[in-house]
């Protein structure tokens, strides 16, 4: 073990990529990053992942980042280009929208990852429900599946808001409830691939349960290409909540969302280009940012896309 | 140790149905190794699927370990009976180490020590405790053989039923596999059944073994006849010879046997 | 057998880089095929199936194909024009894959198939090609030609569909067939009784025959002469009939590992590999693919990026219809 405490980068490099790993935590950290190694290789995929890393740390930095504070409306100063005061501008009420971008990236954060906890894992105990067990368990939850697939998005999320009030909760919840049903369609496809397979048979052999099975055998399969396409979607789920925002259905005014701050622009989009256009851009890199991480992450995640 | 009865499993429904299993009796006493022998489609698998409890839609007996086994097992019913399946490359999670394949039927028992019984069983089938956190894809395919082999084996079975377990590897390979499966019942004085497509695997592994052609048994006979080659039945010489390597005379006089 | 052979390979190495190095599948493999029955015999990772695959340029990218001589009735392989090639492969070189599930248009009715392999090197109409289809389909001895001609693939069972691919190879009449693994897939009498077919078409024709396989007593058995092969060289050559006299330490202890039906043997004896069978090759980082190789406790290849195997040659000897699929 004295070789391995070596904490050069050599011995670190050696340790992880170890043929005969000495713990548990050893193997796992070294197929991490022996996956990282693959990963970083993608040019590409490191643009994305820069993009994304951006946007985490604008959202956790904004109020150091920002030079004025997103709310403060000065009406002397509205509407005024990029300049060196305003590096983006500022709005018809005078906020500077480089400060009201920086932190709309927090809301835009909060969304991604609320929507990525909520509906990939719902969608994943679904599908592999269905999957694993198939017969009325699989008809019933795939046909209510279907039901949901059977609107189109964004109709459905604004039905869901329209109903629940607007707000930027209610338009998370919107954009969940309607995004699962994609993910329990991959889980179960892979289900039911995975199911027939001799690892499972010999898991029921030895006598485990069905939600061991479910949870420990089959899940970690359908994880990876779940994560891919999740990664994958993060960009719509971004216009959607944008989408809601312009409709005036998502976040409300003056929360500097960025499909809210778009909407407010648009009145002035022949004239003062910049108020629509900034926050255009930013949910345009975003995504970018993220289907680039995607199309990275599903080249080591999920090679047989290839 | 097993008796199987008037075993019958059928497929599907209706006019799809298939009768894979046509009435199967057998009985394998304790400490034997018995061998299943037959083409694809014989029906020796579906009947070891039945007797390990993988497949529900069975009618006639099983018993096992003296206790008579209804379609569904309790947990206990796997510490007395486990299986080795035909490909180690299937056999295996891919995302699983080796620790924690042979973690989790110990995890499932409730059983102690699960450290030392891993060491223990891994020794035992002949992979030293470096192999313990590495993952399947790391591991040549005798290698994974063992693995399952060994994960068979951690709930310390009386019974191993083998599906095939060395006609995915080459030859070299199944020799020592061959060889670790022998040392393996010799030590734990476990009772084999063993499926094979491979006459001379059967002759080297079994005591006694039974010919299955179309869901029935053709013909039972100790390893000293399949030796000597003093088959009863058409069908059993047949496959004998074919098994003897290539002749083109005896290849003309094959004929089908319903 | 005439004097004159159909193919002459000379020094044929095959390699692919990988991201830890380059892996050689192949290392300088020399040999002739006359009109006979040549087996190449091996353990997966000898570079068997590859050996077969670089005569026809079938070896998947990023595969490098090199030989000081690989050349088919005059005819260089390596340097041929890829339309020339087509002209060659299918049509006086046949070649039959392991698992025919995967070599058949699973769309097409197989009577399409073979009528259509036939009219792609000849320039028959099409009821001369359905007869000549026919023909052929009576010729693997397929009891009722013209329900199987209107069948789809997934309608016949193994034998019948292996023996549907033979028909479909040997129907433009090649001068030479290599054959991967044809039978492995199949049961033993099944497997007879495809031989038997491919070794009448083979005598009758004067068709030369490369079968590729690991099963040493069916190759003794079926073929004229014999190539060992091990970590991607050719160890023993020798007639097929006096392989139970090979002389190579890797032959003879392959034979022994064999189980027998008289075994008496308490053990069966353990294949030893030594170094020194690796001798004459520049050094490799993997030394014999690390894959099948049973000294355990020995240094094993490690795949660096997961289930994405970098080892581009077919895993596992049987049970991997895919990697062998012809594709």
């Amino acid at each position: 073990m004295t070789a391995q405490t070596d904490t050069t980068e050599g011995g670190m490099r050696a340790w992880l990529t170890a043929e005969t790993p000495r713990s548990r935590g050893q193997a796992r950290l070294g197929r991490v990053y022996l996956g990282w190694l693959a990963f970083a290789r993608n040019r590409l995929a490191m643009i994305g992942l820069g993009i994304v890393l951006l946007l985490v740390l604008m959202a956790a930095l904004a109020p150091l980042l920002a030079p004025y504070d997103p709310y403060t409306q000065d009406l002397s100063q509205r509407l005024l280009p990029p300049s060196a005061a305003h590096w983006l501008g500022t709005d018809a009420f005078g906020r500077d929208i480089l400060s009201r971008i920086l932190y709309g990236s927090r809301l835009t954060l909060m969304i991604v990852a609320l929507v990525a906890v909520t509906a990939p894992v719902a969608g994943l105990l679904i599908g592999t429900v269905a999957g694993y067990l198939g017969g009325w368990v699989d008809a019933v939850l795939m046909r209510v599946t279907d039901i949901f697939l059977a609107f189109p998005k964004l109709i459905l999320a604004l039905a869901f808001v329209s109903a629940l009030g607007p707000g930027i909760e209610n338009a998370i919840i919107a954009i969940a409830i309607t995004s699962w049903p994609p993910y329990a369609r991959i889980a179960r496809a892979e289900t039911i691939t995975i199911r027939k397979s001799d690892f499972i048979s010999a898991a029921r052999l030895q006598g485990a349960s069905t939600p061991r099975i479910i949870l420990g055998h089959v899940v970690p399969l359908c994880s990876s290409s779940l994560i891919v396409r999740v990664t994958l979607d993060m960009a719509g789920i971004i216009l959607t909540a944008a989408g809601l925002g312009f409709l005036g259905l998502g976040a409300q005014p003056p929360a500097p969302e960025w499909g809210a701050m778009i909407a407010t622009g648009r009145q002035y989009v022949l004239e003062q280009w910049w108020v629509a256009t900034m926050p255009g851009i930013a949910i345009f890199v975003v995504s970018l940012g993220f289907n680039l991480l995607g199309d990275g992450l599903r080249d080591v995640l999920d090679p047989k896309g290839q | 140790m097993i008796d199987v009865r008037d075993l019958r499993v059928t497929f599907g429904h209706g006019a799809d149905a298939v009768a894979a299993v046509q009435g199967v009796s057998f009985a394998v006493r304790e400490g034997e190794s018995f061998g299943l022998v037959g083409e694809s489609g014989s029906g020796k698998s579906t009947v070891l699927r039945a007797v390990v409890g993988l497949n529900h839609d069975w009618t006639g007996a099983i018993a096992v370990a003296g206790a008579a086994q209804s379609r569904r097992r309790e947990k206990g019913f796997f510490k007395s009976c486990q299986m080795v399946f035909q490909d180690p490359y299937g056999s295996l999670h891919p995302r699983h180490t080796i620790d924690r394949i042979l973690a989790e039927p110990i995890a499932i028992h409730g059983l102690r020590d699960a450290d030392a019984r891993i060491d223990r069983v891994l020794r035992d089938v002949g992979l030293g405790p470096q192999f313990r956190f590495r993952y399947p894809h790391q591991l040549s395919g005798g290698q994974r053989q063992r693995v399952a082999i060994a994960r068979a084996l951690v709930l310390e079975p009386r019974v191993l039923l083998l599906d095939e377990p060395t006609s995915a590897l080459d030859v070299s390979v199944q020799a020592e596999i061959l060889n670790l499966l022998k040392r393996l019942r010799a030590e734990h004085a476990l009772t084999y059944v063993l499926v094979s497509h491979n006459l001379a695997v059967v002759a080297t592994m079994c005591d006694r073994l039974a010919v299955m052609n179309r869901g029935r048994i053709v013909e039972e006979m100790d390893v000293e006849a399949l030796r000597r080659g003093a088959a009863r039945e058409d069908y059993t010489r047949q496959l004998l010879r074919a098994s003897q390597g290539y002749d083109r005379a005896a290849a003309d006089s094959f004929k089908d046997f319903a | 057998m005439s004097d004159k052979p159909l193919l002459e390979v000379e020094n044929l190495r095959i390699s692919f880089p990988t991201r830890t190095g380059v892996t050689q599948a192949v290392r300088g493999v020399s040999f002739t095929v006359g009109r006979e029955k040549l087996g190449i015999v091996g353990e997966s990772g000898s570079g068997k199936s590859m050996t077969g695959r670089a005569i026809l340029r079938l070896v998947p990218p990023p595969g490098i194909v090199t030989a000081d001589r690989l050349s088919f009735q005059g005819e260089d392989l390596l340097t041929l024009p890829e339309k020339r090639l087509r002209g060659i492969r299918g049509r006086r070189i046949s070649m039959v894959m392991q698992d025919p599930k995967f070599s058949l248009n699973p769309v097409m009715t197989i009577g399409a198939q073979i009528a259509e392999a036939y009219r792609v090197h000849s320039s028959a109409g099409t009821a001369e090609a359905k007869r000549r289809a026919l023909e052929m389909l009576e010729a693997v001895r397929i009891r009722n030609p013209e329900r199987v001609y209107g069948l789809y693939p997934h309608e016949v069972s193994g034998g019948m569909g292996q023996r549907i691919m033979i028909a479909m190879m040997l129907i433009p009449n090649p001068d030479l067939l290599i054959a991967d693994e044809p039978t492995s897939a199949l049961d033993v009498t099944v497997q007879m009784q495809v031989l038997a077919i491919m070794d009448e078409l083979c005598s009758s024709r004067g068709m030369g025959m490369i079968f590729v396989s690991h099963d040493l007593n069916l190759v003794a058995s079926f073929c004229d002469r014999i190539l060992i092969m091990y970590a991607g060289r050719v160890v023993e050559t020798c007639r097929a009939s006096e392989l139970h006299a090979a002389t190579h330490p890797y032959t003879r202890g392959l034979l022994d590992s064999l189980p027998r039906l008289d075994d008496t043997r308490a053990e069966l004896p353990v294949l030893a590999r030594d170094p020194s069978w690796l001798e004459d090759i520049s050094p490799s980082p993997v030394q014999g693919e690390g894959r099948g190789e049973g000294d355990v406790g020995g240094p094993v290849r490690s795949a660096m990026a997961g289930p994405p195997h970098p080892n581009p040659l077919p895993r596992g000897e049987r049970g991997h219809g895919p990697a062998e699929g012809g594709r």
